[in-house]
């Protein structure tokens, strides 16, 4: 099948604004009369609030309001427990938590009133370690739970008992990963402005989901959704993090704004942004693994716990994720896997891009190398005997039937590209001088969209007018992913007109149903589906006018670059006349587009189901060289093979996909968030270091297509595969590079040269 | 106090305090908005502008120090209609994905571009290792300064730099 937009790497829609510097992000909003709030936050990670006096503050110079939680009209909110509180009240449960806020005439009049609230604490001892959370008899942080566990996912296959024995080597081992910070170069800014008609507020901002944020501030509020609008601006950057953050910060201002009667503008500092905002998940991660001595497994045990810090937050969807992919793509007879999350002091974790999944992919990849290892085979031989392949069954019983099951294409051609046989092979001898060479590969399978998690629908709504010109809004929004880009090709394709023609709005809640959220890389696989929906009715009306009009049958009116042509390629009339016609005889030229995902199941007892209606599959493979001396790691190569069903933008797919190795590269050798006793200690990214345009290797992207049943033209996800492999790759490269295996990240210099973090006191 | 500078090739004259930052006068008292703040402490490079010729962070300069300065911000390289062949090749390269650091991206480009006109891969890491994407892994970015390096070959070196 050809295509005039679809399949192209045409240029993005919105590159214009951003390189000439007119793209309005939330930080550049301004309003009349507009004042500007900041927050006080607590130093403890856990304590009770005896008292707080802000008499001082409401006296210092500009100050407009001061504000605690007693202002707050419905204090708690949350998308899946409503157990954070948008300004503490009687106790805080993490360091950062916000007790007070003060609205002023100036950020630095704020600021500087802060400075005079007087909060009296009584500090609680914390608990800071999910482990500990789990004991028996320890204090519970939240009042109201039956005790610290947020939530916990079995699932349980076979018999793992029986598959042990079968067995004729069994592997247990301990992995561990770390807190790690979201860092979007633009820290979260809001404005809320109250309106005096129609509804009662408006919220601009970096918001990553917009439903959400509205349905957060309407809860806070004790209003109607009606009542909130929320419209998206330009978002510099988020990854899964500008979604409760922002949403707390949305409300606070929503807050102020409807007593002060003015726009309140909030926008965080880099430290503010680390010391609230949600972070990555630790996991500590125990796995067991029963094989065959000719690398055939046979049973797979897990038990993974998750810090959800001092709130729920997403923690019982992220570890969902985890225990649906724990096992990797690895065909099983016998599997017994427990997720769980638990409550400590610490710092609030929620989504991060590759949501639960680079946890248990660092572990689980980790623990196949080991494995073959053991049994003397090659990673890869090992890999390619336990691979899900077409008509595999997963861990939760999933028959894999209705798309392509890639995962020994993807594989292939990775390894192909990379020369990976001949290098392993080379690596694996002895190798001279200080430098030792690796080189190691990952692979995984990943559930595209929601999947049993929540209604998984999206809207848009697509207006021609007179003129010929196009407005597109969708209910899922632009985050920098290139979603304007790929829903505007969309759109061209299907109506048969040029891109120019299109203009991409702001995403507006006022306008299209609630989508859900941009998130579980779905956007171009629901949200597209639902720009193609509202596209093919349109084109259906056009296609009828047509054919009545130049007396031709429906199949042969042909709409391409603009221009009505009959079945033999005459051209007819332009598009834009049509419509005008059409618009002069009172035809509608507007149309809402709907998608609802095809029918999944779960069962949160057993762990059984279809958890998601289609799935990616992806192998990277990580090439490190290793200063045995020093310890100092450099990755030089990374190969990225990504099946992703079809690239409406293949520009933009390997986009994704340098973006998405560097982020895996930090997560893989270089980023923590330092929590001691629930604090952070780098709050800015002088000490939260991140991958620079100097860390970066060569990286080889590799696109698959086969295209799938349920996606717009075939298309799938890419956003969050392409950053849960990079990890493990690297970690399964030291590992043949130095012949220490190291089972905690980040992968840095100590842990590479000793073998483990370094303590206070060089214990 | 008062001082004056050339923003963008015009005059300005700007009632500031001795703590406001140059950031914040480009920003707020001109309302040069497309020079971003990521950090506050010149690590992430999102505010930089051309002072002078020189690449600074705006977020550590005090304004007064711009007093009778020269500086060039993003709003000042070129507009949609003509956009400087740096700007066209990060749009023609797929550079920008949300494009909160590329304004900083682009002006550290132009002082790279400006002192070396045909930078080898090297050079353009190290001349762009100021400036951190979160997005776009900095492939992209490294084809975008190749291309305008191409672009702009046997054109004079710009008259702002």
């Amino acid at each position: 099948m050809a295509f005039e937009y679809v399949n192209k790497g045409v240029k993005r829609v919105d590159a214009y604004e951003k390189v000439t510097g007119k793209a309005k992000f939330g930080a550049d909003l301004e309003f009349a009369d507009m004042v500007y709030a900041k927050v006080l936050r607590s130093e403890y990670p856990h304590a009770e609030i005896k008292a707080i006096d802000v008499s001082k503050a409401e006296k210092m110079p500009g100050v407009e309001g001061v504000y605690t939680a007693d202002d707050i009209p419905n204090n708690l909110f949350g998308v899946i427990v409503q157990d954070q509180q948008v300004l503490a009240k009687d106790r805080v449960v993490l360091a950062g938590d916000g007790v007070a806020m003060v609205a002023a005439e100036t950020e630095e009049q704020a600021a500087e009133a802060l400075k005079k609230i007087e909060v009296e604490y009584k500090e609680l001892p914390g608990i800071f370690d999910p482990v500990d959370a789990r004991a028996e008899g320890v204090q519970k942080l939240h009042e109201n739970k039956e005790d610290n566990q947020v939530i916990h996912h079995p699932l349980r296959k076979g018999d793992v008992k029986n598959g042990f024995e079968k067995a004729d080597i069994i592997l247990e081992r301990e992995y561990k990963t770390q807190f790690i910070e979201h860092s979007y170069i633009e820290p979260e800014a809001v404005v809320a402005v109250p309106e005096d008609q129609n509804h009662l507020i408006s919220i601009y901002g970096s918001i990553q989901n917009p439903y959400a944020t509205r349905t957060a501030v309407a809860v806070v509020l004790n209003t109607n959704l009606s009542k909130v609008r929320v419209i998206q601006n330009h978002i510099g950057g988020s990854f899964g993090g500008k979604d409760e953050v922002v949403s707390a910060m949305a409300a606070r201002a929503a807050v102020m704004a409807l007593d002060l009667k003015k726009p309140v503008k909030m926008v965080n500092s880099r430290e503010e942004s680390i010391t609230e905002s949600y972070k990555r998940h630790p996991y500590q991660l125990k796995y067991k693994v029963g094989a065959t001595k000719d690398g055939k497994l046979t049973a797979m045990e897990i038990e993974a716990v998750a810090d959800s810090g001092g709130y729920a937050c997403q923690t019982p969807f992220v570890t969902w994720r985890s225990v649906v992919q724990a096992t990797g793509p690895y065909e099983l007879e016998n599997v017994k896997t427990d997720v769980y999350g638990y409550y400590t002091n610490n710092p609030y974790t929620g989504a991060m891009r590759g949501y639960g999944s680079p946890q248990v992919i660092f572990a689980q990849e980790s623990l196949v190398d080991e494995l073959a290892k053991e049994l003397d085979i090659s990673p890869l031989e090992l890999r390619l005997k336990n691979i899900y392949r077409q008509n595999s069954i997963t861990a939760s019983g999933q028959k894999l039937d209705t798309h392509t099951v890639s995962l020994e294409e993807v594989i292939k051609k990775a390894v192909e590209k990379s020369n990976y046989k001949e290098k392993y092979l080379e690596y694996s001898k002895e190798q001279k001088g200080d430098i030792k060479k690796g080189i190691g590969l990952a692979v995984s399978f990943r559930g595209c969209s929601l999947g049993a998690e929540a209604i998984d629908a999206a809207a848009s709504l697509i207006q021609i007018n007179k003129d010929g010109s196009v407005a597109v809004y969708s209910g899922l929004a632009e985050n920098g992913q290139g979603l304007k880009t790929i829903f505007s090709q969309i759109t061209a394709e299907v109506l048969g007109i040029t891109m120019k023609n299109i203009d991409y709005m702001e995403i507006d809640t006022t306008f299209t149903p609630d989508s859900g959220s941009t998130v579980a890389s779905r956007a171009t696989l629901v949200g597209g589906n639902s720009i193609k929906d509202a596209a093919q009715k349109l084109r259906a009306t056009i296609d009828a006018f047509c054919a009545d009009k130049f007396d031709l049958d429906l199949d042969d009116v042909d709409i391409r670059e603009g221009f009505i042509y009959d079945g033999k390629g005459n051209r007819l009339a332009t598009f834009e006349d049509i419509v005008g016609e059409m618009g002069n005889q009172g035809i509608m030229l507007s149309a809402y587009g709907w998608y609802k995902g095809p029918a999944i199941s779960w069962d949160e007892e057993k762990g059984t189901g279809n958890p998601y209606f289609t799935y990616v599959y992806g192998c990277q493979i990580a090439e490190v060289e290793v200063d045995t001396g020093t310890g100092e790691l450099s990755v030089t190569n990374m190969t990225a093979a990504h099946d992703v069903g079809r690239a409406i933008n293949p520009a933009n797919v390997k986009g994704q996909v340098y973006g998405g190795v560097v982020m895996g590269l930090g997560y893989g050798i270089m980023e923590e968030v330092e929590v001691n006793k629930g604090k952070i200690k780098n709050t800015n990214l002088d000490e939260y270091l991140i991958p620079t345009i100097k860390d970066m290797p060569e990286i080889e992207p590799i696109i698959v297509e086969n295209p799938d049943p349920v996606g717009p033209f075939g298309a799938k996800s890419i956003g969050e595969p392409t950053l849960e492999l990079g990890s493990a790759a690297i970690a399964n490269a030291v590992a043949q590079a130095s012949g220490r295996r190291i089972r905690s990240l980040p992968l840095n210099l100590e842990r590479v040269l000793i073998g483990r973090a370094l303590h206070k006191g060089g214990k | 106090m008062k001082i004056s500078l050339t923003v963008n090739g015009q005059l300005r004259e700007v009632e500031i305090t001795p703590y406001t930052r140059l950031l914040d006068l480009l920003r707020e008292d001109l309302g040069l908005t497309g020079t971003k703040e990521g950090c506050g402490k010149g690590e992430c490079g999102a505010c930089t502008v051309i002072m002078d010729g020189e690449l600074v962070a705006s977020c550590l300069v005090p304004a007064p120090q711009a007093d009778g300065s020269e500086v060039l911000t993003i709003e000042g390289l070129g507009s949609r209609d003509n956009l400087h062949p740096i700007q066209e090749s990060f749009v023609e390269t797929g550079a920008v994905q949300c494009g909160f650091c590329i304004p900083g991206m682009i002006l550290a480009s132009k002082k790279l571009l400006d002192e070396n006109p045909h930078p080898a891969e090297e050079e353009i890491r190290l001349g762009l290792s100021g400036n951190i994407c979160r997005c776009t892994g900095y492939a992209k970015i490294i084809d975008a300064v190749m291309m305008a390096a191409e672009k702009m070959d046997g054109r004079e070196s710009d008259q702002d730099g």
